[in-house]
């Protein structure tokens, strides 16, 4: 039981950066702009929150410093694919040159030539509002004992759910996606849904850094985010473009990385880099036995969009 | 032909479009661009052995390119290039160190065949899973980027396998005989010794490992080229890529085409990691992350229009930006090298954007027609 909760715990902590970034994702394909570049906004969210956490103290600012940096970079990503109808997966890879480069050059201009920034005392990091409430290294503590950003991760999940399934904004960002003519015909603006959509998912990318540097560890660098977004991209589309799918597939990924953590630290036999393995091993097997024939997204993901 | 001109004046503006943002952003922080791109411009050209260095950083990223290249004019989008590299040069190391009968030369061949065989399954793979089970390539090939890392280390750090060297991070060398290097052997000759103690350029240029490289890459663009432009097979496979609906009404497998090109580019890049292997490092070593010859070749196929011949010119630029811009953290000016990664990605944006160019070409037309018109009437 005591053991089963460690990997839970695990889980959460791994999963809930990973699951912002593939909100992003799920928001901006849903409206028809693929985002590849979900690496370059989280890596440059990343770094904003470390600097600001560092620089101010505050982490909810350097939580929100994160966001509205990864907003930027998508914005970058939106003005190329709506306004000038570049592609978009050309686009995203320009965006994850774009993004890591500028966090490091910034990194290095900030923090005296260092590749990465200074640590946040753990006093200025994501509070835990549950440290304490259970009795300590209780099963229930090991599981819940959490990070702010872990349980907001999951709100947001049902936020971005209502938005999109219930809310007028979320239909006509839908509906752009399936049919983006027949939205025009309606009235609607297809730029402007099409830009917020965009610059949310960058906001949502630059929390899931954020969730990286300043809670799970406490400072950005190098290697911290190298290769997250990508696996927040490929957990949007395992779960086929929905908020839900999206927070299960990322579930799934920090269980297995929860597992290789958990099998690490017992007695078995096993070489670290074969239990590095596992969660990426896992991932693939379920799609090829359980899901196979997958959605393909929305109808008109990655297909500009020209106002006639 | 107009397209062709338009594209390449396209790709010249972007290029320097890209240089212009990098000066802006070391401007804005306080270094001078100018110094920068002189310590750049340095770095590549102002020794012969320079040049040499920025062509052995600029091989596998050419390669690499050809196969993105490639699999992006069959429709599709191989970001499995990055773990087809690895595999290639895992690959490539064994068999380079266990293979211990053959012959200079042909053992060498036999390392880069078994490396495009092992990479071009790997890229397979993902081929099989989308044509089989419907699995998005993108996600395989994320997934199978990363077990390809691990495979790697685990070969490395499991000593009872003993293809790790004691007391390192790195493998056994590779023998001899699987070596591509150019005149190594040569250059410690007596003749060569006495010949390059009498020439100091040919003894600058033969200072890197030089290697066949470059030729196996040069060789490689040409044979994709053709295979795209002048066969049967080149145009099956652009056809599934251009219209999967229409190629299948023709006649054509879909489902073997996809797995096809998907070997084809996993094979490609395969060899790039073979040539890394049996030219420059001549053994792998545990990484921590992948070292990104895969997304560098993305930024290659990009800048180069997906056309394998470009990649040359592409790869070269980008290694030259590589070599040349690691030298600035080292230079007296200290400006972060990092640049290079926000230069070449500003390149690929405007690269991604032709209509932009429409519009400012546009633009300018009307400007000078208004001009003429203008003129005429005074």
């Amino acid at each position: 039981m005591y053991n089963i909760a460690i990997i839970l715990g695990i889980t959460l902590m791994y999963s809930a950066p990973l699951i912002y970034t593939a909100l992003g994702g799920v928001i901006s394909e849903n409206s028809g702009v693929v985002n590849i570049g979900l690496e370059g906004m989280m890596t440059v969210g990343a770094f904003a929150a470390a600097t600001v956490g560092y620089y101010t103290g505050n982490p909810w600012l350097a939580f929100l410093a994160g966001g509205i940096a990864g907003g930027l970079v998508a914005l970058m990503h939106g003005i190329a694919c709506i306004s000038f109808y570049a592609d978009h997966i050309i686009s995203g890879i320009a965006i994850n040159f774009i993004g890591p480069g500028l966090a490091l050059f910034l990194s290095r201009l900030f923090f005296d030539g260092a590749t990465m920034t200074k640590p946040i005392p753990i006093e200025n990091k994501i509070p835990r509002s549950l440290n304490g409430v259970f009795a300590k290294n209780s099963v229930l503590d090991v599981i819940f004992n959490q990070y702010d950003t872990v349980f907001l991760a999951f709100i947001l999940t049902a936020v971005v759910w209502f938005v999109l399934y219930k809310t007028k904004l979320g239909l006509r960002i839908r509906a752009i996606g399936e049919h983006p003519e027949a939205a025009d015909s309606l009235g609607i603006n297809v730029y402007k849904v099409k830009y917020i959509a965009v610059i949310l998912s960058g906001i949502f990318a630059g929390f899931g850094g954020a969730a990286m540097s300043i809670a799970v560890v406490a400072n950005f660098r190098q290697s911290l985010i190298s290769g997250q977004g990508y696996i927040a991209l490929a957990a949007m589309i395992f779960g086929k473009w929905k908020p839900q799918g999206a927070m299960l597939a990322c579930l799934l990924f920090g269980a297995a990385q929860g597992l290789a953590v958990y099998l690490g630290g017992t007695s078995i036999e096993v070489p670290s880099t074969v239990l590095n393995m596992l969660p990426y091993i896992i991932t693939l097997l379920t799609l090829v036995i359980f899901v196979g024939e997958g959605g393909s997204g929305p109808a008109a993901n990655g297909e500009p969009f020209e106002k006639n | 032909m107009e397209k062709k001109k338009n594209r390449f004046v396209m790709t010249v503006l972007s290029i320097i479009l890209g240089l212009l943002f990098g000066a802006i952003a070391l401007k804005v922080s306080g270094y001078s661009p100018i110094e920068a791109y002189k310590v750049i411009w340095l770095g590549i050209f102002e020794k012969p052995k320079y040049v040499v260095y920025t062509i052995i950083r600029a091989t596998p990223i050419i390669i690499t390119g050809i196969s993105v290249a490639f699999a992006f004019r069959t429709g599709l989008f191989n970001i499995g290039a990055e773990g087809q590299f690895l595999v290639g040069s895992l690959a490539a190391t064994l068999a380079g160190v266990y293979i211990t009968f053959l012959p200079p030369v042909i053992h060498a061949v036999v390392c880069i065949l078994v490396a495009a065989l092992a990479a071009g399954i790997w890229g397979g793979i993902v081929g099989l899973l989308k044509a089989k089970r419907g699995v998005n390539e993108v996600i395989s090939s994320i997934m199978l980027n990363w077990i390809a890392l691990y495979l790697s280390n685990t070969m490395l750090t499991v000593s009872s396998f003993g293809f790790k060297r004691a007391n390192s991070d790195s493998s056994h060398k590779i023998l001899e005989s699987a070596k591509i290097n150019l005149f190594q052997n040569w250059k410690v000759s007596e003749a060569g010794r006495a010949a390059l103690a009498n020439n100091k350029l040919l003894k600058d240029v033969l200072t890197p490992p030089v290697n066949a490289g470059i030729i196996i890459a040069i060789v490689l663009a040409i044979v994709v080229w053709y295979i795209l432009k002048h066969t049967t097979l080149g145009y099956q496979l652009k056809a599934v890529g251009y219209n999967k609906d229409a190629a299948e009404y023709a006649g054509i497998d879909i489902k073997k085409n996809i797995t096809k090109s998907m070997f084809i580019a996993g094979a490609i890049a395969g060899i790039a990691g073979a040539t890394q292997v049996l030219g420059v490092n001549h053994q792998i070593s545990i990484l921590g992350a992948s070292e990104g010859y895969g997304f560098d070749g993305m930024a290659v196929a990009l800048i180069a229009g997906n056309n394998p011949l470009a990649t040359i010119p592409a790869g070269l630029l980008f290694g030259g930006l590589k070599y040349g811009g690691a030298k600035l953290n080292s230079s007296s000016l200290g400006a972060p090298s990092e640049i290079i990664n926000i230069v070449i990605g500003v390149i690929v944006l405007f690269v991604a954007m032709p209509k932009l160019y429409d519009k400012i070409f546009s633009g300018i037309k009307k400007i000078m027609s208004k001009k003429d018109r203008g003129e005429q009437n005074v």
